[in-house]
């Protein structure tokens, strides 16, 4: 900012024009607190003039209280915000800053160093353009340089501005200073993407190259890192790219006007240019550019425009609107890199929501393959991901989506993932590539089909999906439905919890994972089963919803009925039928269902049965009454 | 290649996309209007982001009728020169009992008047996304704000439990009872606030502007005199002075600066050689130092 005021209104007319002429640089500083990463921030902000007489005066009095500086204020204590973290002398969030200079405009995400801090690091990566990674001069490149540096190129920064700070205390040596930049490059060498890296030797606490060159060090010759940031060109990217735009909304006042609104994701587009509209493959041309200043004649990358189209096509939000000559691809499995941002793990096989541009799917971790140690970049077996792991594996979606791998184009390649139950965002992601199975592996198509072979038996096949704990009475109404039915002449299969695991499931054991994995398999076969045509009736304490969800997805809508036996734990302890409970109690059995696993009750279930207040075979004809009503036994046979 | 974009249209064009992403997500979404400057803003931003069309929601001013005149006076006309749904909401309850900032201080007439009266408007109308015009660069607490800032069923703001947002991936979805507070302006400044107004020439409330007004000098502040319900104290004395006001509240805490600003090169040259941060003039900051904080996670904006 400018340190003299205009005197005049000429002047500050002249000030806003040139202002209004500025770009903006958004970065990311990475490092821990003691490399004096907010100390570098504080000293920005201060030098640029940016701190107010008020927040001087309370800093002053904070550093005196919480400072660690001494006398001196701390200019680290700018920059920490919450309450918490200025009690435990520790950044735990995102912060973001501004700044400004005569040249440029300046965000600043803040982000902490800490290793369980992972995703925090990556949220402020997402949106940077540049980082800063700070290196402490007396302790050299540390695990966490590298770690923030991987995470720096896993999410497509490749402008990295390698400040070494503390330079004072190591005397200003150059020899330090360059065996640190060394060591930098040749380890940065190793992370595939290649890295843009500008190395200044700094001193934050002094201001040494921050702001102002330092003369203390002759030798480098450099800009300073304020110099540099003002300097640097960065999102070539995206300009050179052909045009991708996602709709986020259909623009419709009356109807005359039809538009489509989105923010232009990469490329250009003209009135006149053709498009096609992804996934569906329609194409028309730009009629009209549309915002509230006017038509354009052109708009890029960044711009929230509204496209009106010469043909009336259907579109709707989450479409992508590309260039007709190079639209981008279309699948619904992908390769991908997963960090995983939620106390409660990722498994494969449990479905979420993924979000990507302005679309939301339903999808599945089908696989994974490995995660990753971000200390070492070591490659390690997983069968979830917690927390702030990184890991990588395939993704399987409900629709084809409109992508580009995230090294070619961030919105079209990145994603987070959303539970299905809490809305909470649980995961992000980066699309690798299309396995293009999608492409390749089409579904065998059989002329006997699902309608042929129930037609023939007089039903309409569906599964029956008993769900309660242990105890609850689900074989034995399974059981007496199964022989009510047949008696009727219907044709029926039941998938028993316990049988299935002495063959399709005796592989797999009782974590939480494990349930999981048991229930897609399970799932799957039901699937086969309605398939073929059988009304599936199948018995399991499945005690997480999402995992029913994830069975009710895979059938066609009003195929899944999914049956609540409703009986109160100490009702089935009290039964306790294969004396699984004593056993339980007695600590014999690890993770049961209702003694140390959760049991999640469904909450729209289609029938509830409450067996303490009926018998089974009462409860069995009312799931036969049901099936009546609901038109799955056709009457011409009985 | 394209033009690269300025910063003002690049701050522009990620509201917009922030406010259509509102729009296609929520059900029932509305913006909290408070008349200042920032409001004033984002409301030209919501005119811009649905053109050909309006902005599909109403306005919520939460009233706590001790708002400068010439505050309601400008929603009033904003309101209709836009053809936008109005909803003016008061704390009744809290008018029956009196609360006041001169007789119950600004901490408990803010937290009934503006906090409570926010809540029972958003619980009345069942909101679940609110547009509020806060930014980044005001307060420390804020810096650290999501975009879409979850509120539980009890408008609980969890600064330990924000949902990750990464890219301009924005997650809207809430269980019944649950909201949003979307703030569109979070990556502006004062002065980028103050340079877009004077770029697209969007019309202020005139305390913005230096004027002749009545006013009192009160713990150190510069109070407006702007009816009768200011009573005045032993001692006082109503001068005319050439004041305007920086940040616009509740008249009785909202102090005034002397100047000679009367118009908008005159405001951001005085902002650019000031030295005091924008919300010193706001009575309810000033209690601890994590207090904005605190309220936060009671349910202020």
């Amino acid at each position: 900012m400018s340190d003299q005021a205009p005197a005049t209104h000429v002047a500050i007319e002249a000030y806003l024009a040139e202002q209004a002429e500025q770009t903006e640089l958004r970065f990311l500083t990475c490092g821990s607190v003691d490399d004096g990463k907010s100390t570098l921030i504080g000293r920005l902000l201060y030098d640029s003039k940016l701190i107010f007489e008020d927040q001087l005066a309370a800093l002053e009095a904070d550093s005196r209280r919480q400072g660690t500086q001494g006398e001196d204020i701390d200019l680290a204590l700018l920059v920490d915000g919450l309450a918490a973290e200025r009690e435990q002398g520790i950044t735990i969030d995102v912060a973001y800053r501004f700044f400004a200079t005569d040249k440029r405009r300046f965000v600043v995400a803040d982000t902490p160093g800490h290793e369980q801090y992972t995703r925090n690091m990556a949220t402020g990566a997402s949106n940077a353009e540049l980082a800063v990674i700070l290196v402490d001069a007396r302790k050299g490149v540390l695990t966490q340089t590298k770690r923030h540096s991987y995470i720096v190129s896993l999410f497509g920064i490749s402008e990295v501005v390698l400040a070494v700070n503390k330079m004072d205390l190591v005397d200003f040596d150059q020899s330090v200073f360059d065996d640190i930049v060394a060591e930098y490059r040749a380890f940065a060498g190793n992370l595939g993407a290649g890295l843009n890296i500008t190395a200044i030797p700094v001193s934050a606490l002094k201001g040494d190259n921050v702001t102002k060159a330092s003369n203390v060090m002759p030798w480098y010759s450099g800009p300073t890192l304020l110099g540099y940031l003002e300097s640097v060109q960065v999102g070539a990217l995206e300009d050179a790219h052909p045009f991708r735009m996602p709709v986020q909304w259909v623009n419709r006042p009356n109807l005359d006007f039809r538009g489509f609104s989105g923010t232009i994701a990469a490329g250009a587009v003209r009135p006149g240019d053709a498009v096609r509209v992804l996934p569906s493959g329609k194409t028309s041309r730009v009629n009209r550019l549309v915002t509230y200043d006017g038509d354009l004649d052109e708009a890029g990358p960044g711009e929230a425009v509204t496209l009106v189209l010469e043909d009336e096509i259907d579109i709707s939000r989450g479409d992508v609107v590309t260039a007709a000559q190079a639209p981008c691809q279309v699948s619904d499995q992908f390769a991908v890199h997963l960090l995983w941002m939620h106390d409660a793990p990722l498994y494969p096989g449990r479905q979420y929501y993924l979000k990507t541009g302005a679309r939301t799917v339903p999808c599945v971790v089908t696989e994974l393959k490995h995660k990753i140690n971000v200390n070492t970049l070591e490659q390690l077996p997983a069968r979830s991901l917690e927390l702030n792991e990184l890991g990588v594996g395939n993704i399987s979606l409900s629709h084809r989506i409109a992508f580009e791998p995230y090294t070619d184009n961030h919105v079209l390649g990145s994603f987070i993932l959303i539970d299905r139950q809490s809305l909470e965002t649980v995961g992000v992601g980066l699309i690798d590539f299309s396995l293009r199975r999608a492409d390749n592996v089409h579904w065998q198509a059989l002329s006997v089909n699902k309608t042929r072979r129930s037609a023939l038996k007089h039903q309409k096949p569906c599964v029956i999906w008993f769900t309660g704990l242990s105890g609850s009475g689900k074989s034995t109404i399974a059981n007496l439905l199964e022989s009510r039915l047949h008696d009727e002449h219907r044709h029926t299969y039941v998938l028993d919890g316990d049988n299935v695991r002495h063959g399709l499931n005796r592989d797999i054991g009782f974590t939480e994972a494990d349930r999981v994995e048991n229930i897609r398999r399970v799932g799957e076969v039901a699937k086969l089963m309605v398939d073929a045509g059988l009304i599936t009736i199948a018995s399991f304490i499945s005690p997480f919803a999402s995992e029913r969800r994830m069975v009710r997805d895979l059938l066609e809508p009003g195929e899944f009925i999914e049956v609540f036996v409703d009986t109160p734990l100490d009702v089935c302890e009290a039964r306790d039928p294969k004396g699984l409970y004593r056993k339980a109690r007695a600590g014999e059995i690890a993770n049961f269902t209702g003694v140390e696993q959760d049991y999640e009750a469904p909450e729209h279930a289609e029938v509830t049965l409450h067996t303490v207040n009926c018998t089974p075979e009462e409860a069995a004809e009312s799931l036969l009454d049901y099936l009546r009503e609901r038109g799955f036994l056709d009457s011409a046979v009985s | 290649m394209t033009r690269r974009r300025t910063h003002l249209e690049r701050l522009e064009a990620e509201s917009i996309h922030i406010m259509r992403e509102v729009m296609a997500e929520a059900e029932n979404p509305v913006m909290l209007y408070s008349i200042g400057k920032d409001s004033s803003v984002m409301l030209h931003l919501a005119m811009k982001a649905f053109y050909p069309s309006r902005p599909p929601f109403p306005l919520l001013h939460v009233d706590t009728t001790w708002k400068f005149r010439e505050m309601i006076e400008f929603r009033d006309r904003r309101a209709a020169e836009l053809g936008l749904d109005l909803i003016v909401h008061i704390n009744e309850e809290g008018v029956a009992q009196g609360i006041g900032p001169i007789t119950h201080g600004s901490t408990v007439h803010t937290d009934v008047m503006k906090t409570q009266a926010l809540k029972q408007a958003l619980d009345r109308y069942g909101f679940d996304a609110a547009f509020g015009g806060a930014r980044r660069d005001e307060e420390k607490s804020r810096a650290k704000e999501r975009v879409f800032s979850f509120r539980s069923a009890q408008h609980r703001w969890d600064p330990k439990n924000q949902r990750p947002e990464l890219w301009q991936l924005y997650n809207g979805r809430v269980r019944k009872g649950e909201s949003m507070r979307v703030f569109p302006l979070s990556n502006w400044t004062e002065l980028d606030i103050w340079q877009y107004i004077h770029q697209e020439s969007i019309p202020i409330v005139p305390l913005y502007f230096a004027k002749q007004r009545p006013v009192v000098k009160r713990n150190g502040m510069l109070i407006m005199v702007d009816d009768d319900r200011l009573e005045l104290e032993e001692g006082e004395v109503v001068e005319q002075r050439m004041v305007r006001f920086r940040t616009l509240g509740c008249y009785p805490l909202t102090g005034a600066i002397e100047s000679t600003a009367t118009d908008l090169p005159g405001i951001i040259e005085e902002m650019l050689i000031t030295r005091v941060s924008e919300r010193q003039g706001r009575a309810i900051d000033f209690d601890t130092s994590a207090s904005m904080e605190k309220k936060k996670q009671e349910g202020y904006f």
